[in-house]
């Protein structure tokens, strides 16, 4: 059974296939990339801007490239990859929708993970106490949290669907275990979110 | 009481010394004959060079299947001494090699990033520098004298050509790996380019697939200094006094390219280098005038002047996407993985032209690594940032084999 922190990677190690490329966004330190190269013979490509969490990943074998995603990613070419993976990374970035229109761009699928501000207990906890919510999936504290951009599951559909894009398969982490996405349910439900998409 | 034979010279503290089991103990510089008569190199001048000795070192073994060799690339005043103690310093008369081992000492033996129980490692003297390989200082069998500046103009393309003959002397077929940083990263790219079938991977540091024009004009400065030299005598100074002050001025000047502004804030700053208080004199008054002195003057007593000239006009010409042609074209060739390693302070190959080469490979759908590592050194960084590279080195070797 996956454990909360590693749902979303678990489930993204079995949806990619075997021998695919694979661009991983903010891959950290490389441990997914790792593993789907080593056991999964994925050709794996990695970008992260951090030249500490870049030299982790390194050191765990994987090819990274230094760059702030803000700018665009314009070094990679249309349709160059089978997958593009953007794990817990959407919320943190300056410019998220320049990002998911570049992954959109270069992907043939793009498999994007995010935690839901509308999770009851993420609003229950804001409601009760009149303070920002410290849970499991959002662990930091208002002044030091990484997360600049953080938004509902419904305001995700909404993009999608003004933005043409087509939602391939979509999955929930709820009450500690993961299964396919319930909609409307899961507006309130779900945790954690994982979509694969497609343009 | 110390003890006077285990007494170690100041000089060598800090370092590995030849019996520890992290160095590769004492080296011997080997010579090869790599060209000759019936066999000339041929050379981007459109000359064909001959004969054309190579002065290499190697540390480690090669494996029986000749598939752990590791190709190191010098810098600009490198040699092929890159790790280890000179035993025969005398010999050729090298004293500055007494009281300090190789110049990448803290990257190649046991254990360290190219770990020589693991690798066989090789490097080579350039074409046209002054360690034992051919260059101006040689005696041309044409002339009977010095060639000085009757030697051919040499290209970086010209040093890969001549240590591909290496290789199949050494009969390897592929590197595992070829690194290098600076001029030796320019070398590592043009292996990569323009031998794809040689190489299995390269690590390229504080290099990029060329200098720009702020490059060029620091190594023009540099030649005219030396050219500008009243001793340089067209070349011809190897019977008298050779173009001192020249090649002092252009190795001061190399060296502010190599530092950073706050690497030279904190190792200098203004202070004074006798006392407090101002002396009213005009020569070396601040520490920084005495530093850099002190490099140009342990400079001219190992390098040749006109050396200095060829290795600088091969560094300009250097352009891995080859005159009027693109980058992610010649990048296509590529077959090896490529280790990029920029350094946030270096001005004379700045970070982003080492991204250059990164988002070449990528456009060409080829993995590549690149990182930007975080310090003050400057340039200088590939040599003194080891603790922060080795680990990179190491690990991206692990999985190059």
């Amino acid at each position: 059974m996956a454990n909360h922190k590693r749902w979303d990677h678990c489930l993204i190690y079995k949806l990619i296939e075997p021998g695919s490329s694979v661009l991983d966004l903010g891959c950290g330190g490389g441990e997914l990339l790792a593993r789907l190269v080593k056991q999964k013979q994925v050709c794996g490509q990695a970008v992260e801007a951090d030249p500490g969490r870049v030299g982790e990943a390194i050191c765990a074998g994987v090819d990274v490239y230094q760059k702030d995603m803000d700018r665009g990613l314009p070094e990679f070419k249309t349709g160059s990859f089978d997958y593009v993976v953007l794990e817990k990374t959407l919320q943190v970035l300056y410019r998220p929708m320049v990002v998911m229109e570049e992954m959109l761009r270069i992907g043939k699928s793009c498999i994007v993970t995010f935690p839901n501000f509308n999770y009851r207990e993420v609003v229950d906890t804001l409601k009760s106490t009149g303070r920002m919510p410290v849970t499991s999936s959002l662990p930091y504290q208002w002044y030091e949290t990484p997360n600049i951009h953080l938004f509902t599951l419904f305001d995700f559909l909404d993009w999608v669907d003004e933005h043409g894009v087509g939602i391939v398969d979509g999955y929930a982490w709820s009450n500690n275990r993961s299964r396919p996405v319930d909609l409307p349910a899961d507006s309130r439900e779900a945790e954690e979110l994982l979509f694969v998409l497609r343009k | 009481m110390t003890d006077p034979l285990n007494a170690v010279s100041e000089k060598k503290k800090g370092h590995d010394l030849p019996d520890s089991p992290r160095s590769v103990g004492w080296t011997r510089p080997v010579r090869a004959l790599l060209a000759d008569e019936d066999n000339p190199l041929p050379l981007d001048c459109g000359e064909n060079l001959y004969p054309v000795t190579v002065e290499f070192e190697t540390y480690g073994k090669l494996t029986a299947a000749k598939d752990n060799a590791v190709f190191i690339l010098h810098a600009l005043s490198g040699d092929a001494h890159a790790a280890g103690w000179d035993a025969e310093w005398k010999k050729y008369k090298r004293p500055w090699r007494k009281d300090r081992p190789g110049w990448w000492d803290e990257m190649i033996g046991p254990g360290k990033a190219f770990d020589t129980s693991r690798y066989f490692v090789v490097c080579a003297n350039l074409l046209g520098s002054c360690y034992g390989t051919t260059g101006p200082w040689e005696t041309n069998p044409r002339t009977g004298k010095p060639y000085g500046l009757d030697f051919p103009v040499v290209t970086v393309e010209d040093w890969v050509r001549l240590h591909v003959r290496l290789q199949d002397y050494l009969g390897i077929e592929k590197f595992l790996a070829v690194a290098g940083g600076s001029l030796g990263g320019q070398q590592a790219l043009a292996w990569a380019v323009n031998y794809p079938d040689r190489i299995r991977s390269a690590v390229i540091m504080a290099a990029s697939a060329r200098i720009g024009a702020q490059g060029l004009a620091f190594n023009a400065v540099g030649r005219e200094a030396i050219l500008s030299d009243p001793c340089f005598d067209e070349g011809q100074y190897y019977q008298n006094e050779p173009p001192r002050c020249g090649l002092e001025l252009a190795r001061m000047l190399g060296h502010i390219t190599y530092l950073s502004q706050r690497s030279m804030e904190g190792k200098f700053g203004r202070r004074f280098q006798n006392g407090t208080e101002p002396g009213y004199r005009l020569n070396n008054e601040f520490c920084v005038e005495s530093y850099l002195e002190h490099q140009g003057r342990s400079f001219v007593r190992r390098f040749d002047a006109n050396s200095y000239l060829y290795l600088t006009r091969a560094m300009d010409y250097y352009d891995a996407a080859g005159i009027g042609g693109g980058l992610e074209a010649a990048c296509s060739a590529i077959k090896a993985r490529l280790l990029l390693v920029s350094f946030s302070s270096d001005w004379l190959y700045p970070p982003e032209d080492t991204r250059e080469v990164a988002k070449a490979m990528l456009a060409n759908k080829k993995p590549v690594s690149y990182i930007e590592i975080l310090s003050d050194y400057g340039h200088d960084a590939f040599l003194l940032e080891t603790d922060k590279t080795s680990p990179l080195v190491a690990s991206f070797l692990g999985r190059c084999g």
